[in-house]
Order: structure tokens, then sequence, then C-alpha cells
């Protein structure tokens, strides 16, 4: 099953490493030819002609031809050159992934580990008074990520103070491995975190909850009840069932977290990805958002196949039948 | 055959509510608008009044025309992106599920490697390289908008298929020597209607936050107005941290909204094809009719008993037949 998963993902990078490719070259109104007149003057010469060479203008050469300067390029982690900041994208996305990951990486931790939690607790008391919480958590998981993150901002950032708001560490300390920089670390991610916490929340409570219904219906878990196993044991067995449907809905809802998560980093001016392809998009600068769109295409497909290993690791049964 | 009512929840009657208020709004709301919603006519900046209910921007446009004029491109777009979706998914789905072996595979290959690719992002990308003029598209914008969202329903689609193909029915069709897509549309595709449905409300769902995202950060026209491009300007004229919280409240609450109303309808078809899930939806009330326990300790289909039942209900003796 691993090796079919992991085929897959290759299949996939390959995909979006090929769109990425054909994008530029076969839109309509040649976009990259406009936006070159347009930085001819704050460019210099030697630059438009790497841009020129990595998307293949002017230069004479067949499809298949540009296709393997492009895929070498890339084998050597070479993603262009950023048309407004100068810099290899490389190098530029190297100092905003890192943020990134940490920021989206804890929050989806900390959004599976609560609404897990708290949907197979739902679940089990359905019907309760507990089930007015539905409506809420509907609306929240409606709620689009950046328009959460900015009430959030205005409300606990600028007009309560109790979190400090706009990066992702206080100007005044200096960075490196100390403990003052650290803590500024901490204290600025909070409310983008749990800004995002709060978005991706009720996506998996709703879905654990309908799963664990479907499970408590099932035999194993009257068994457990008629063997007289305390109800925690019987809630934990049913839930652990319950949690596979939810690993396995990973793929399709880490894309969705990652793609509202950016927009967050963008509200609280986080250095991450999200608020550079903001830029990126507004300066029209083509290398940097293709570069982002791949770096943040492997990252998912990254976490999906540690999804899949989670998976692997929690269901036996899908070691031994070839099912996908 | 099943009727194909939905369990009256109160769930789902706020989402129809929800839902229908937002479609009258979306067919009526531009004529209903006081002021064209791009007259810089008016001061800037002004705070709700019973002029401008929602106060002015700062270019002195009126914003609650905004809203109203804005509800149309966003749910058409969602709409269309939807519709267009839903038949991508249902074609691949089907045949997926229906056909079996190479066709199968590659079929699910493609939604797989659609599925994993990040949506978002690559919506991003695309509309970055449009000409500015097919941004204002509404079709071009909701195809590509369907693009990166059918792949889900065709997985789920398929998965149901692939539970109906060797039912008696099917069979029965396929003895007769029905063509295969004449099989797959009007024998198969029917029985799948509540599936179908829910990926429906769900892709528009993901349709209108795409949508709104891609003109938040500036990705649509600026000429058309939606919920999002409200947001776009209230954001780069400052409107959060300068506390008019009247620019970009309301389309967010909108957003929401509808977004609330359709995920609950949602909930009503899940529970529709799902009954240990609609035994879960019962209300309170619902319950002591049937003479339900006031809670379900141990999770099965409740089962009714004759002793324990006045008066049989049509609606609720579904319930138990099935």
């Amino acid at each position: 099953m691993l090796a079919r998963r992991l085929l897959l993902y290759i299949v996939t990078a390959w995909v979006a490493i090929t769109a990425n490719f054909l994008l530029p070259r076969m839109m309509p109104g040649n976009p990259i030819q406009t936006l070159i007149g347009k930085i001819t003057n704050t460019v210099t010469p030697e630059e438009i002609r790497a841009i020129r060479l990595s998307f293949g203008l002017g230069f004479h050469q067949g499809l298949v031809a540009q296709y393997f300067t492009y895929l070498t390029q890339l084998v050597h982690g070479n993603l262009g050159i950023s048309i407004t900041l100068g810099a290899p994208v490389s190098s530029i996305l190297r100092e905003a992934v890192p943020w990134t990951v940490g920021l989206i990486g804890l929050s989806t931790i900390f959004s599976f580990a609560i609404g897990t939690f708290g949907g197979a607790l739902l679940g089990w008391t359905r019907g309760s008074r507990l089930d007015s919480l539905i409506p809420t958590a509907t609306f929240f998981q409606a709620v689009p990520y950046f328009f959460l993150a900015t009430v959030m901002l205005l409300l606990f950032g600028s007009d309560l103070h109790w979190f400090p708001v706009l990066g992702a560490y206080s100007p005044t300390v200096t960075q490196g491995w100390n403990l003052a920089y650290i803590e500024s670390v901490i204290r600025y991610g909070e409310l983008p975190l749990i800004a995002i916490v709060l978005s991706s929340l009720a996506g998996w409570m709703l879905g654990m909850r309908n799963m664990m219904i479907t499970m408590i219906g099932e035999d194993f878990v009257l068994m457990a009840v008629a063997k007289g196993l305390p109800r925690r044991k019987v809630i934990w067995h049913a839930a652990r069932n319950a949690i596979l449907p939810s690993i396995a809905n990973l793929s399709l809802a880490i894309g969705l977290v990652v793609s509202g998560a950016l927009l967050v980093e963008l509200v609280f001016n986080y250095p991450g990805v999200g608020d550079l392809l903001l830029q990126a998009v507004l300066n029209e600068d083509y290398p940097l958002i293709q570069g982002i769109f791949l770096v943040i295409t492997l990252a998912v497909l990254a976490a999906n196949f540690l999804a899949d290993i989670v998976y692997l690791w929690l269901d036996p049964r899908t070691r031994t039948v070839a099912a996908v | 055959m099943r009727s194909l009512r939905l369990p009256r929840s109160p769930k789902v009657i706020i989402g129809l509510v929800i839902v229908g208020f937002f479609i009258i709004m979306t067919v009526i709301g531009p004529w209903l608008a006081p002021y064209d919603p791009s007259s810089t006519a008016f001061a800037p900046l002004l705070s709700p009044s019973a002029h401008h209910w929602l106060g002015t921007t700062s270019l002195g446009q009126d914003i609650f025309s905004q809203l109203l004029v804005g509800a149309r491109a966003t749910m058409v777009v969602a709409l269309l992106a939807g519709l267009a979706a839903t038949i991508l998914s249902m074609t691949v789905g089907i045949a997926a599920g229906y056909l079996g072996g190479w066709s199968d595979e590659g079929l699910s290959l493609v939604s797989n490697v659609f599925l994993a690719i990040p949506g978002v992002p690559l919506l991003i990308v695309i509309d970055s390289y449009l000409p500015v003029n097919s941004r204002s598209n509404f079709f071009v914008i909701g195809l590509i908008i369907s693009l990166t969202g059918w792949a889900w329903g065709a997985r789920v689609l398929r998965a149901q298929t692939m539970s109906l193909r060797n039912r008696d029915f099917v069979e029965a069709a396929r003895i007769i020597g029905e063509k295969r897509t004449r099989i797959m549309f009007t024998e198969v595709a029917p029985n799948l209607l509540p599936v179908l449905a829910s990926s429906f409300l769900f892709t528009v769902l993901y349709s209108i936050g795409a949508y709104v995202t891609l003109a938040y950060i500036g990705l649509t026209s600026t000429a058309v107005w939606n919920w999002g491009t409200m947001l776009y300007w209230a954001q780069a004229n400052n409107a959060p941290l300068s506390g008019e919280w009247y620019w970009f409240v309301p389309p967010g609450i909108c957003i929401a909204l509808v977004g609330t109303g359709l995920a609950l309808v949602n909930f009503g078809i899940d529970e529709f094809i799902n009954p240990r899930l609609r035994a879960g939806g019962l209300t309170a009330r619902q319950r002591r009719q049937l003479g339900l326990p006031r809670r379900i300790r141990l999770g099965l289909t409740p089962v009714l008993h004759a002793s324990s039942k006045p008066k049989i209900v049509p609606a609720h003796a579904k319930l138990v037949s099935q």
C-alpha cells in the first residue's frame, strides 16, 4: 500500500512540475513577454537573459529541449530568479519556509488532536445538549480563514492588546538562539496559531462525530459493552476505529488547511510563504509564484505521505491487504 | 424507491432558509441596491446611517450596495464552478467505479493526483497568468475553480458506484443489452442522487472559498464586485486596523453564513444517506414522540416497540422501516 501511495505522490509531483513548466508557455496573451517589457528599466540585461532562458523565450529551442533544461535546473535546486527581489527564488524560500512549516505544522497537529477528541465526545454524547455546538462549529468551518484572522487581530491584538501582532518576533530582540528571541517567537505565533486552529478545528470535529456515530452502531462496540467494559474503554475502542477515515481524509484536508493558513500569514504579516506569495502576485513575479507553488505542493505531498504511514501504523488490516 | 425527503430536523430547515435567502439576494440584490456600487459620489468613510446602512468606503462608495451587488458574482461563480465540477466528478467517478480494471486505475490516478495538489495555490498560479479581461469572466473563473475542486466528489462517487454495480437492477440492464453509457447515466446515476447532491453542495462551498480567496488577494478583476473584492479593498485601505468594522465585517459574515447554510443542508443529506446519523440527528422532541430514551447510551439504531409507541406518525415510521 505504501509503495502505491508513494508512486501516486511521485506522479503528482511530476504533474505539478510539468504544469509549472507548461502554464507560462501556454497561457494566452504571452504574459512573460509583457512582463519583460515592464521590467526592462529595473533589471540588468544579464538578469533579463536569465529570465528569458528560464521561460524559453527567444532562444529557438524546441519545447522538449526546454523541458529538459527546466528539469535539469530543478534538480540542481535552481528555481529561477525573483524579478522583484533580484535574488534566487530558492534562497528567498529558504528564509520563509521554516516559518510556514512551524506555524502551519503546529496548528494542524493542534487542531487535529483537539478536533478529533472533541468529535469523539460529540459523537458519543449525540442527542445531548452538546449537539447545539454543531451549528456553531459549522459556522467556524465556513468562515474564511483570513476573515477570522482579521477579526481576531483586531479584537485581541489591536483592541485588547492580549497578543503582540504583525510579524513573527519582536523587532527589539536580536535573532538567534537566545531565550528572549525564542520567547518572542512563541508570543508572536500564538494568535496566528489560534486563528488557524479555530478555522480548521470544526472540520475534524464534525467528520469525527459522524464517523463515531456510525462506529457506535457496529457490533464490536455492542460486544465491548456486553462484556461489561468500563465506558471509558468502550469509547476508546470505538474512537480508535473512527479515527481511521479522519486520517485517510488528511490528503484532502491538508491541502485546504495550507491554502487557508497561507492567507492567515498574510493578515498577520507573518514572514512565511503566504506573505511572500501575496507580494509575488501583486508584483507579477512569476518565477517566485511558481517556486512557491512547487514548494507548497511538495510539502503537502510529504505531509500526505506521513499521514499514510500513520494510517498504516494504526490499522493493521492495511498491512496485509493491498488496497488503497 | 425511497422518497427523497430530507429529514425535517431544525438544522436542515435553518440551512435551507439561509441558502434560500442568499439565492434570492443573488437574483434581486443588484436591483435592490440603492446606489451604484462603484459611484464615488458620497463623502468617504461615513459611519452607518439611514442613508448608508453600512456606511461608505474611503472612496465614498456605498458599502451596502456593494454587498447586494456582490452577492450575484460570488454566488454565480460558485454555482457555475459547483455545477461544472459535479458534472466532471460524476463522469469520472461513475465511469471509474462502473468500468473497473484499467479504466478505473487511470481515472482514479487522475483524481487522486488532483486531490493531492493543493487547490488554491494552483488556482493562484493559473489565475496570475490569465489576461486581465478573462479574470472578470464568470465562466473562465468558474471553470478554473471547478478544475481544482472536482476530485473529491469523483472519489466518493466511484466508491458508491462500485457498491451498486453488481446489484440486480444493473445486472438486469446489462443482460437486456443496454449500452454502458446508458446504464451508467440512467441506471446508476439516479441512485447516487443524494451523494451527488452532497458533493455538489460541498463543491459550491469550496468554490465560494476559492473565489473569495482569489478576489481577496487581488486576482479577480476589480471591475466586478464580489464579497472578496470588498474585503480586498477594505484590507488595502487598512479598514480593519482603523476600526471601520462596517466595511469588512458584513462581507465576511455573508460568506460565512452562506457556507453555514450549505453545510447544514449537507448535514441533512448525510443523515439521509446514513440512517445511523439520522437517529443521532433527531431532536429531543422528536425522540420523545418516538418514545426513545432521552439519551441513547449505546449506539444502536433505535428500534421502536409497539408498546412504547402510542401513535405512529408517517414521517417517523420511515425511520423504522429502514
